[in-house]
């Protein structure tokens, strides 16, 4: 079942097209640096940019961090609505639960698959950020001489860099599964996967707005954005463990309770579609 | 005999409404089960509640022997279903829909995938299909694609919803054939359908839904047996009374009900008596007079309360 929704995923054309959208940004935006040699001050706009003239090779933390605040969740938003509503609005979710697919290991492989998706995605901005990056700008040769630059301004060894490059992947990857378990409960909600998408990426935005309103702030640490760019304080020298913590603990939270809540609605659910 | 279906005053309420209201089906290994109702009686709700998709407010379902939906993961492998229209993957050629389904659940081996798969498609007539996707497919040949997808693990059991919608008429013959065919390679069906002309070719046994309930379920040979009486056609009917005394029924035209199971008795009166004979027939109910006259009106009509 896992192996089927894997392969419904990754043959479907819009898929592809997605991934190759979310990358155009931060590809434009390499064009755009490297014509005009205009980057954003140190502190000021898409963390890393600025460090992108001086060593390319940090281009695809440049590329996640450009992408992480919209498109890549309204990605993983569409694809995650999409999952158990996307087959309601076929019909082809009745012919899967009387082949039969139990309930829960069809919302377990739509859950995998949804993964695969964000690893996949996450993975491929890098990569792409990492061509683009070495081949646009001045590739330092990150050899453990020279190594890189921590955002604190001291010295990072090239294992130190790659090490916490593929953490920061990891933790952006974390961070997109809070989406993906909204956009899941949303999806066994709901036979629209316009609607789920929708419910999914409201919450983001609500969950923004109130981020940026002081009144909000007794509730601001629970907000599910709330820790999504930690992942700069992985570069900082010592690394900044305090929030990167949290934000995977409240993730965590978030990723249980949903899922628990899509199981128990999908179980008991009557299938009219 | 078997059961193969069976419900034990199944119920399914939505708030108020009771869309099905304690049914009992009974459907014997062997049968070609014509499920009679008119749009929006519960068939389709019947139907989703025999498959585990729709849970029952109360009652029983059993299929194949074994409670739903508790025994789906064993009984559902060997059940064949076409629930309101067939559906698949768009962006996916026929074959590898077919494949995808087949992967989707136990019951169906990876080795003799291909083989299945192919031996479907020669069934409902699309052997020579290519790899065009299926968004591409007409209605028709969508319709006998998720015919081609529920025969795929050889089901003792078929239950379908209306599976000639959409077809043309030489379509629906050929899919009537291969229904028949299956029947007498022992499988059992269970069609649900709003066409009687459909129900009655096919189909030895009928239960018929009103309102969500089961107002008649029996043989068809036993519900449209004779009457006892004889259609004689004539273009003499005026002059019929004269010669049955007291026997006629009712004169409609060139047509005169006799009573008397004996049309050959009828005949030899009539002739001797020097009235010309131009039709005969024992009187037969067909099964629309007997549906209507078990079931209401439509559901369709929404009427004027003053």
């Amino acid at each position: 079942m896992i192996a089927v929704e894997l392969r419904k995923l990754f043959r479907r054309p819009r898929t592809w097209a997605t991934i190759a959208v979310l990358n155009a940004l931060p590809v434009l935006v390499a064009v755009l640096v490297r014509l005009t040699d205009l980057v954003p001050r140190p502190g000021e706009g898409p963390p890393f940019l600025s460090a992108v003239l001086t060593n390319g090779s940090l281009f695809p933390l440049a590329a996640l961090a450009i992408v992480l605040p919209l498109f890549l969740p309204i990605a993983v938003a569409v694809v995650a609505g999409d999952s158990v509503a996307g087959e309601a609005q076929a019909g082809t979710l009745r012919y899967l639960l009387v082949r039969p697919a139990g309930r829960t290991l069809l919302l377990v492989a739509k859950l995998v698959a949804v993964v695969a998706f964000v690893l996949v995605t996450v993975l491929v901005v890098a990569a792409v950020g990492y061509v683009v990056g070495t081949t646009l700008f001045d590739a330092q040769p990150l050899t453990a001489a020279t190594g890189g630059t921590s955002v604190s301004g001291t010295g990072l060894t090239q294992q130190e860099l790659v090490g916490r490059t593929l953490t920061a992947i990891g933790y952006v990857v974390v961070s997109m599964l809070g989406v993906a378990a909204f956009g899941l409960f949303f999806s066994t909600l709901t036979d629209s996967p316009l609607a789920a998408a929708l419910g999914a990426l409201a919450v983001l935005v609500a969950s923004s707005l109130l981020f940026t309103l002081d009144a909000a702030s007794p509730i601001a640490p629970y907000l599910p954005t709330r820790y999504w760019l930690a992942f700069v304080d992985l570069f900082r020298d010592p690394i900044l463990w305090r929030d990167v913590v949290r934000g995977l603990a409240l993730q965590g939270v978030y990723v249980g309770v949903l899922l628990a809540a899509a199981w128990a609605n999908f179980t008991t659910k009557d299938v009219t579609s | 005999m078997t059961s193969v279906v069976r419900t034990r005053g199944l119920v399914k309420r939505y708030g108020r409404l009771r869309a099905v209201d304690g049914i009992d089906l009974d459907v014997r290994a062997g049968d070609v089960y014509g499920f009679l109702g008119a749009n929006g009686s519960g068939k389709t709700t019947t139907v989703r509640m025999l498959l585990g998709l729709v849970l029952p407010t109360s009652g029983e379902v059993e299929l194949l022997g074994e409670r739903m939906p508790r025994a789906a993961r064993r009984v559902l492998p060997r059940v064949g279903a076409l629930v309101e229209g067939p559906a698949a993957y768009g962006h996916l050629s026929g074959r590898a829909n077919l494949a995808l389904f087949d992967a989707a659940g136990p019951g169906g081996p990876r080795r003799t995938r291909r083989r299945r798969v192919e031996e479907v498609l020669e069934q409902v007539g699309l052997g020579g299909i290519d790899r065009r996707p299926v968004r591409a497919y007409s209605l028709g040949m969508r319709q006998r694609l998720g015919l081609a997808a529920a025969l795929l693990r050889r089901p003792e059991l078929l239950v379908l919803d209306e599976p000639t919608n959409g077809l043309d008429p030489q379509g629906i013959t050929e899919i009537r054939e291969l229904l028949l065919d299956l029947h007498r390679g022992g499988t059992t069906v269970f069609l649900s359908s709003h066409l009687l002309a459909e129900v009655e070719q096919l189909c030895t046994r009928v239960g018929v839904l009103d309102r969500g309930r089961l107002v008649l379920q029996d043989e068809l040979a036993t519900l449209t047996a004779p009457t006892g009486a004889t259609v004689v056609h004539t273009p003499a009917a005026d002059r019929v009374p004269a010669v049955l005394d007291g026997r006629v029924v009712a004169v409609d035209g060139s047509r005169v009900v006799v009573r008397g199971a004996d049309p050959a008795e009828v005949n030899a009166l009539l002739v001797g008596a020097g009235v010309p004979v131009t039709g005969l027939a024992l009187q037969r109910p067909s099964l629309e007079e007997v549906v209507l006259a078990a079931a209401g009106s439509s559901l369709d009509r929404v009427e004027v309360h003053r």
